[in-house]
């Protein structure tokens, strides 16, 4: 690897939504990465990053996975992860230890270096030239982990802007939480249903063919409800419209057949296959650090 | 009032379905969010005034007890009396006992959320003391038989029909449904009551150490009226109300009407020095503060500390789109909302309240409005701790996350039951890419399709791909 001195050292934080339901994410991230000029690796010691025991009162097992993903991700220049919610988790891991703790110290470590995906490539690395086409018009979900906790607001519309194609039409209340809350949504299932009601109201009044989002967890919850009504909304993550990985089936969409956006068809251009096939071109593959894969 | 807030889930089953509630709901989420956004828009240093206000708060709570005592001593000095009180019984009974010294009938009240929470209108009225809401929305809700469902605004969950309706009931007029004709009306009503009354009963938004001095802001001025005319004042307020200057006071004034109604300042703003002096015109000849704790000093040297610092301006409920979409009545007692959700537990107990601070998505726009940065997502976590600890949470919820916390701390199962999930919910999706009904899973597709897994789990295919080029099949090698 002639530059790999230069090159950033990212280790991918899949996170569990990811892993489980849209691989195509994960694999978009990498690709960005790589256009980036970084040198990704997906450490395997990963799970999940605890947040649903944290925010159900289970400090133990918060603490005990909290080690776990430090340790995981031990030694890795970055972290970096596609969700504002996710990488917020790691973000609170110091307050879940003494600052007696030795784990203390190695949680603020760990804080310092993980980045959601569009901030890392904005604000760290200074990124934004994606090389990508979509030809329609999205409207934009802010996610709430995100933009609270992290300040995610202009860098994935930033990263959008260099879209080839691509129009923005903001939604009212886009900072407006959809309604998930991770265990919220099954807790509370009626307010949840009343407010993601509310956010594909307000997304379907953009007249955007899709809507787009940087977490799994509010993407899930926005494709299901907007799929359950009957809207001919598609539903993406940010990172599958930079990486050019749009012409996969969207979320809650059958895997093969329409890419049913009339506005958006345009841009499904590659036929449907897996999102590793697509996502992993061979020049970039090369750059894949496998030793930290062990 | 009769607590409600065990059964939170049905009450805002009950709310959501409530068309005349949704449309209350609505004119609030199209009224104080924007007015307040325009106000700070106006006021360039709002930010750093939050930050000094909440520097100032948490220093008035490290020294609490320090300015408490300087407030009573000027108010006695002043000729008023100071009556420190541990429970809700002891300021309902502190306050019964000053109405029977001046042989009291009839008292009217000023807006208070505090005398609601020790639910002082039952009590005085079990005791043959009638007490008169002056606040028109508090007026409207004792016409009604009815309680506040917001802190500032105790009657945003009517519409204008509702208050028709009661005023035509009880003042036998005939119906109007011009606001103009029916304020009239309120007024004309309340003046025979703010002259007839024994007792004014007001709360306080701040006490003053250094001038021994109670402060309300109202926008009706009903609260200059309860405490000037009746010869006995009584103010009723919670011990961290307190702060050490005039000066400091106004600093929270800057932030309280912005945050609330969005306005740059509250209409009436009314400063009360203790009773009467001699050669004033008017005022009341005794003046008593009646000072709760119930709860809040054990608050003290904790994490809920932090909560202290509430001014009372209702932001939080403002923005929530939780308050947004059930209103206060859901939250089963006097304070609703976010702020609720952090105080009700305290004064009520976490095994009566715990759905409130479950009542979350932590989406972290009250924090992200809060005047005195009170972080209160972290202050239901709290709660939702304390319940999990106590064991009180349901059982499905224990199960659930033991049982999946087990396999996250094990990476390798941690992969096989994602492999085998993943497979499970594909396999459901079929051929539509989601899922019309999941079995167990009814919290979530009652309301909404479950998109099924794309395809296998990232960690397959990434491996996969890695055995790939590590061990590249023969035919691509050419």
């Amino acid at each position: 690897m002639p530059n790999a001195e230069r090159s950033p050292q990212v280790a991918l934080f899949v996170t569990c939504l990811v892993d489980m339901f849209r691989p195509e994410i994960g694999f978009a991230s990498i690709n960005l990465l790589q256009q980036a000029g970084c040198t990704v690796a997906v450490p395997e010691r990963q799970t999940c990053c605890g947040q649903p025991a944290f925010n159900s009162g289970d400090r133990s097992s918060t603490r005990d996975i909290a080690r776990q993903t430090i340790e995981a991700f031990d030694g890795y220049e970055y972290v970096v992860g596609p969700s504002g919610s996710c990488i917020g988790m790691l973000h609170h891991y110091p307050e879940l230890f003494e600052t007696s703790d030795p784990w203390h110290a190695r949680a603020l470590d760990l804080k310092a270096r993980a980045f959601e995906i569009t901030s890392f490539l904005v604000d760290v690395l200074k990124f934004s030239a994606v090389q990508s086409e979509f030809n329609g018009q999205i409207s934009y979900h802010d996610s709430c982990a995100g933009l609270r906790e992290l300040g995610i607001k202009q860098q994935p519309r930033t990263l959008l802007g260099a879209v080839t194609g691509l129009q923005l039409n903001e939604m009212d209340e886009s900072e407006t939480c959809c309604g998930f809350g991770g265990t919220f949504c099954v807790k509370y299932p009626e307010i949840s249903n009343r407010m993601v009601e509310n956010k594909t109201a307000n997304t379907a009044a953009t007249g955007a063919g899709t809507l787009v989002g940087g977490d799994l967890g509010c993407l899930l919850n926005m494709a299901g409800k907007l799929k359950r009504q009957g809207h001919d909304i598609q539903t993406r993550h940010v990172v599958e419209i930079l990486a050019g990985t749009a012409g996969l089936a969207a979320i809650a969409e059958p895997a093969s057949g329409r890419h049913a956006k009339p506005d958006s068809s345009e841009a499904a251009r590659p036929a449907a296959g897996t999102a590793a096939k697509l996502c992993a071109g061979e020049p970039d593959s090369a750059r894949f650090d496998l030793a930290k894969q062990l | 009032m009769q607590i409600t807030s065990p059964s939170f889930k049905q009450n805002a089953r009950i709310a959501l379905k409530d068309a005349s509630l949704q449309k209350a709901l609505g004119n609030l989420k199209a009224g104080f969010p924007v007015k307040r956004a325009q106000a700070v828009a106006r006021l360039p240093e709002f930010d750093a005034l939050r930050d000094e206000a909440r520097d100032l708060k948490n220093h008035i709570l490290e020294n609490l007890d320090i300015y408490l005592e300087q407030f009573e001593s000027k108010v006695q000095q002043q000729g008023g009396h100071v009556h420190w009180c541990r429970s809700s019984d002891d300021a309902c009974k502190t306050i019964l006992d000053i109405c029977r010294q001046v042989d009291a009938k009839t008292v009217t009240k000023g807006k208070s959320m505090v005398s609601e929470e020790i639910n002082l209108n039952d009590y005085l009225e079990k005791n043959g003391v009638t007490p008169v809401e002056t606040d028109l929305g508090e007026y409207i809700l004792q016409l009604r038989g009815d309680h506040p469902s917001h802190i500032i605004a105790p009657a945003i969950h009517l519409n204008l029909e509702d208050v028709s309706e009661a005023f035509h009931q009880h003042h036998h007029r005939p119906k109007s449904d011009d606001p103009a004709v029916l304020m009239r009306e309120a007024r004309e009503m309340l003046r025979k009551q703010f002259v007839a009354a024994d007792v004014g009963i007001t709360g306080a938004n701040f006490l003053v150490a250094e001038t021994g001095s109670t402060l309300i802001v109202t926008n009706e001025g009903n609260g200059d009226l309860t405490q000037t005319l009746p010869k006995t004042h009584i103010v009723i307020t919670s011990i961290e109300k307190v702060v050490p200057t005039l000066e400091d006071m106004t600093l929270f004034l800057r932030l309280l009407a912005r945050s609330a109604t969005g306005q740059e300042f509250t209409v009436y703003n009314t400063l009360s020095s203790g009773p009467r002096r001699d050669g004033d015109q008017d005022g009341p000849e005794n003046f008593h503060v009646v000072l709760v704790d119930n709860g809040r000093s054990d608050m003290m040297g904790g994490e809920l500390q932090d909560m202290l610092r509430c001014i009372r301006c209702s932001a939080c409920m403002n923005h929530c789109p939780v308050y947004g979409a059930v209103g206060g009545h859901s939250y089963g007692w006097v304070y609703p909302g976010p702020m609720g959700s952090v105080l009700t537990p305290q004064m009520i107990g976490i095994d009566k309240a715990a759905l409130l601070p479950n009542a979350s998505t932590f989406c972290g726009k009250c924090e992200s409005v809060c005047p005195v940065h009170i972080p209160l997502p972290k202050l239901m976590r709290h709660w939702r701790e304390k319940e999990f600890e106590q064991h009180l949470s349901p059982r499905a919820v224990r199960v659930g996350i033991g049982g999946w916390a087990f396999f996250a701390k094990r990476p390798t199962l941690y992969r096989w039951l994602s492999r085998g999930s993943n497979l499970a919910l594909r396999l459901l999706g079929g051929k539509k890419g989601r899922i019309h009904r999941l079995p167990l899973g009814g919290g979530w597709t009652d309301g909404r399709d479950m998109p099924a897994p794309s395809g296998k789990t990232f960690m397959q295919q990434w491996q996969a791909q890695q055995r790939e080029q590590q061990h590249p099949r023969q035919e691509k090698k050419s």
